[in-house]
């Protein structure tokens, strides 16, 4: 196998040292890189310099699991949520997909309803309100429930369900779309959710609580323009969306 | 601040499926207008933390919870993928409580408590219908029945499971349950901050210390209890499984407030993650177990093709047939590729120790996990199905992949991303990892450390998992310790706290007296400004763990480490370097050094723990004790007990003093673990 080339970057980083300041670009250069680094791993070397030279403080970004589970990390690289590929989250992103000597310009979500607290990071508690507002089977937790077979569901039905729920709630599909909605967020919850008979009961006040919560916080109307679906880590279909808008309408009909 | 060490694990008398649920009924019950009178702290939002909250706050109590990170829906626990266990005996294999029960005692090598073996198998159950209820979305089969799979260690299909995803289902229902609870204003959620130090007051946990990660300050909080679900410390070996945050913190203050660490040693290297790329890794990526169902593992037979391999002279794919080493199936013919993780990783290494290792990286470790009989079989079976008489290699192939996608899409998916490699199409390539760590907090049969009013749940507590997991049982532990135990016996502690006065104030002199022990804790940090960071530290530290530490050790190299330890923390005190000021905001550089600081001081705990162990048991797996086949040898006669640390106030970690919990077997017969 051939010793692959490391490579270099020219790298536009977002500076913002709390909600109150303002932020600018500043830039880096970086060297020898390997192209089997993720994004996270390459920004960790470029930290570990800044901090050695001693003049400022390292970059700030949020990550946890790098495996792209969690939905801690963040980054819009290059005008895209969580960078170039498809189907990744930034940890999952690696620098084999970037050009040696490229200018890689890195900023943090950009939302309204997510508040920058420092450099990259943004505050994305509103989207824990919203799942707050109804995004749950108000079950009892005590385990006096009935035989897990006694509800049967359609394999079709729970693969779906599956689908919906597997968002990571890492916010790529409000920070990619120009009117920062939280559609695609919500739709996703509705959907695993009303799709399952246990989920049925309360599905009429759920989509209306939860949808009025996600106005209360800001977030802009969906207009379908579909970059969320395009930048969503995991693939979440705008068809969530469609069914959002139907469950919506059905829950004003008795 | 006196402790005193009587181990008492509190074990209930009666036989085995009479104890928990006699026990339940001396237990003290709280009437639920009380209840609101009554403060509980919890410290981690993962599966443990999540359905502890979720519980409690349901029955009543006033809950704080603490995670540092942005959202509890990020807690690790969300990365498991393979599944959780429960003896349900849908799929008709003769499985029950009881072998559930004795498959976790036996996969733990004679190591964990019987009593609480056997309560969590008997609970196992009611966390999926539990589950089901909430709304995960387990795999179904076409009659919309619960769906199952097996792993390693068994011979049954216990497993549920949502694709590969199983983790982040049940903590995203956890996680719900938390929400509708805070929303309701029962819980208060605490995200972004890091628990710092325990408040003992009188010999009793009244409280904790944390540290806003956001504004930099420290606070506060005081409650009648406080249970710790921070999960576990696998990162002390820098490449982990764990994610990047996860740390021993919590649990190491803990300990040094008076509650004994037990079996620190203990730490699982999990079989199938995907092998170290290069020097500035900062994580490794497991593939879940479950992969092992349907993958086959081997290496060449021949050194020549391994080298060749390695140095990409050779295609896999050209290896033929006779020329591969299944040796997980060559060597324990009746369990196969579905061995325990303790000796699927140790036979991994023993094939790469011995030159077969196919990764091209600096160790050149590496194992063939190899998908294609699964995929050849898969797709014959289901042409069948289709009617498809004579399907073409490429039809098989189209169908294979189709199933295997929907077991495993997502990790394949993932594996692909991180590796570049398209794993439908060439072997994965996997080795042996850091994953689990058994060791954790002391805590008796009601999850009570030795610290009176302080419990620890999941993966911080030491309670089920003996020398080494089962896969699919630490979600299991998670929510079992938080949805059904912890809820009953917290109400026996706490109803002495009723018709009494019994609030304490944060003003108390134990809580200025912990505040200012942090502070100068960070001062001090602060204050070195010296030229090594704290990932050189950390990884260096990393270095030693793996190196003497890791799958297998011997007391020469224990000792080493030790002495490596001392010499690193020597370095991190003198030398280390921490931008900003104690008054300053966010500063992760200063959150990853307050936790190596605590790491620093357990690793050379679990370096004095794993020489203590003179025998070889689970993932413990010391060299000068095997069997001439290179098997673990167990010494029950004079190892059969849990190792219980106790920290000597201001003294070095080297004085503390061992106690011990003996293991008392009524129930079953101790035997060589064997998975031939």
């Amino acid at each position: 196998m051939k010793a692959k080339k490391s490579l270099n970057f020219t790298l536009k980083v977002w500076r913002q040292k709390n909600n109150k300041s303002n932020g600018y670009f500043k830039t880096y250069k970086i060297y020898d890189i390997s192209p089997d680094s993720s994004f996270l791993e390459m920004l960790d070397i470029l930290n570990n310099n800044i901090l050695l030279e001693k003049k400022e403080f390292p970059i700030a970004f949020d990550h946890d699991c790098r495996e792209g589970i969690c939905g801690m990390c963040s980054l819009y690289i290059n005008g895209r949520a969580h960078g170039p590929e498809n189907l990744a989250t930034t940890c999952q992103l690696h620098m084999r997909n970037f050009c040696n000597d490229e200018i890689i310009y890195v900023e943090p979500w950009r939302a309204k309803s997510f508040p920058i607290i420092q450099d990259l990071i943004v505050d994305r508690s509103s989207l824990d309100r919203i799942m707050m507002s109804g995004g749950f089977i108000s079950v009892g937790t005590f385990g006096h429930t009935i035989d897990g077979n006694l509800i049967p569901i359609a394999k079709s039905d729970a693969d779906k369900a599956f689908d919906s729920a597997s968002c990571i709630g890492c916010g790529a599909c409000i920070a990619t779309c120009k009117n920062k909605s939280a559609m695609l967020f919500v739709a996703a919850k509705i959907s695993h959710l009303a799709l399952l008979p246990q989920g049925k009961i309360e599905r009429k006040k759920r989509v209306l609580d939860m949808v009025q919560k996600m106005d209360e916080e800001g977030f802009g109307s969906c207009t379908n323009t579909m970059a969320c679906e395009i930048d969503c880590p995991k693939g979440i279909s705008t068809e969530n969306i469609s069914f959002l808008n139907k469950e919506y309408i059905t829950s004003f009909i008795r | 601040m006196k402790i005193s060490y009587k181990i008492d694990s509190k074990i209930p008398v009666g036989s085995l499926n009479e104890k928990w649920h006699n026990y339940k009924s001396t237990l003290e019950v709280i009437s639920p207008q009380n209840r609101k009178h009554l403060d509980i702290i919890i410290v981690g939002s993962g599966l443990a933390g999540a359905s502890a909250s979720s519980s409690l706050a349901e029955l009543g109590y006033r809950v704080k919870v603490f995670c540092y990170q942005d959202s509890p829906r990020r807690a690790h626990s969300v990365a498991a993928q393979g599944g959780i266990n429960a003896a349900k005996n849908y799929k008709g294999d003769n499985d029950s409580i009881d072998r559930l029960f004795y498959d976790t005692i036996k996969g733990g090598d004679y190591r964990s408590r019987e009593a609480n073996v056997y309560r969590l198998a008997e609970i196992s159950s009611s966390i999926i219908d539990q589950c089901v209820a909430q709304g995960v979305p387990f795999a179904r089969d076409y009659a919309g029945y619960l769906e199952n799979r097996s792993f390693g260690g068994t011979k049954v299909s216990r497993t549920f499971y949502a694709k590969g995803q199983t983790g982040q289902q049940l903590l995203l229902a956890s996680y719900s349950a938390m929400v509708r609870q805070i929303g309701k204003g029962r819980i208060i959620m605490y995200n972004r901050h890091e628990m710092m130090d325990l408040v003992v007051i009188d010999g009793v946990a009244r409280g904790i210390i944390t540290r806003n990660l956001v504004s930099g300050k420290l606070e506060r909080h005081a409650a009648h209890t406080v249970i710790i679900a921070s999960g576990g410390y696998s990162n002390v070996f820098f490449l982990s499984t764990n994610a990047m945050g996860s740390n021993a913190s919590a649990i190491w203050r803990v300990h040094k407030k008076g509650a004994g660490f037990a079996n620190p040693c203990y730490t699982q290297i999990h079989p199938t993650c995907i092998p170290i790329h290069g020097n500035f890794q900062s994580k490794l990526t497991l593939m879940s177990e479950s992969l092992r169902n349907d993958g086959r593992i081997w290496v060449p037979k021949n050194i020549e093709d391994a080298i060749n391999i390695r140095n990409g002279k050779q295609y896999t794919q050209n290896i033929p047939e006779k020329n591969r080493d299944y040796f997980l199936e060559r060597k324990y013919p009746s369990f196969g590729n579905l061995v325990p993780r303790d000796i699927a990783s140790r036979s991994a290494k023993e094939r790469c120790d011995a030159g077969f290792g196919i990764e091209n990286n600096d160790t050149m470790e590496g194992v063939f996990l190899d998908f294609y009989h699964s995929i050849n079989f898969y797709g014959l079976e289901k042409s069948k199905e289709l009617g498809i008489t004579n399907p073409s290699e490429k039809q098989i192939k189209y169908y294979g992949k189709k199933i295997l996608e929907s077991k495993y899409g997502n990790l394949f998916h993932m594996y692909e991303r991180i590796t570049g490699d398209n794993p439908y199409d060439i072997p994965m390539k996997i080795y042996p990892a850091a994953h689990y760590t058994m060791g954790g907090l002391w805590v008796d049969y009601n999850l009570m450390s030795t610290i009176p009013g302080c419990y620890v749940i999941g993966e911080a507590n030491f309670s089920d998992h003996g020398a080494n997991r089962l896969g699919a049982s630490a979600l299991m532990q998670g929510l079992a310790d938080g949805y059904f135990i912890i809820p009953y016996t917290i109400s026996d502690y706490l109803s002495q706290f009723l018709n009494k006065n019994n609030t304490i104030s944060t003003d108390h002199e134990e809580f200025k007296k912990s505040e200012k022990q942090v502070y100068n804790n960070i001062l001090k940090i602060l204050s070195k400004k010296g030229n090594i960071s704290v990932d050189y530290i950390h990884k260096n530290l990393g270095h030693i763990m793996w190196k003497y530490v890791g799958m297998s050790r011997n007391k020469k190299g224990l000792y080493k480490a030790i002495t490596k330890i001392k010499e690193l923390k020597n370095i991190f005190w003198n030398n280390i370097f921490v931008p900003g000021n104690i008054q300053d905001g966010m500063n992760y550089e200063l959150e990853k050094a307050i936790r190596i600081a605590d790491f620093l001081e357990l690793s050379e705990l679990m370096a004095m723990d794993a020489v203590n162990r003179n025998e070889s048991c689970g993932s413990h797996f010391r060299e000068e004790y095997q069997t001439k086949d290179g098997e673990s040898m167990r010494n029950d006669e004079n190892y059969k007990y849990v190792s219980i640390w106790e920290y000597q106030q201001n003294k070095s970690i080297k004085e503390e003093i061992m106690h011990k919990e003996n293991l008392i077997f009524n129930f079953v017969k101790l035997k060589t673990r064997s998975y031939v």
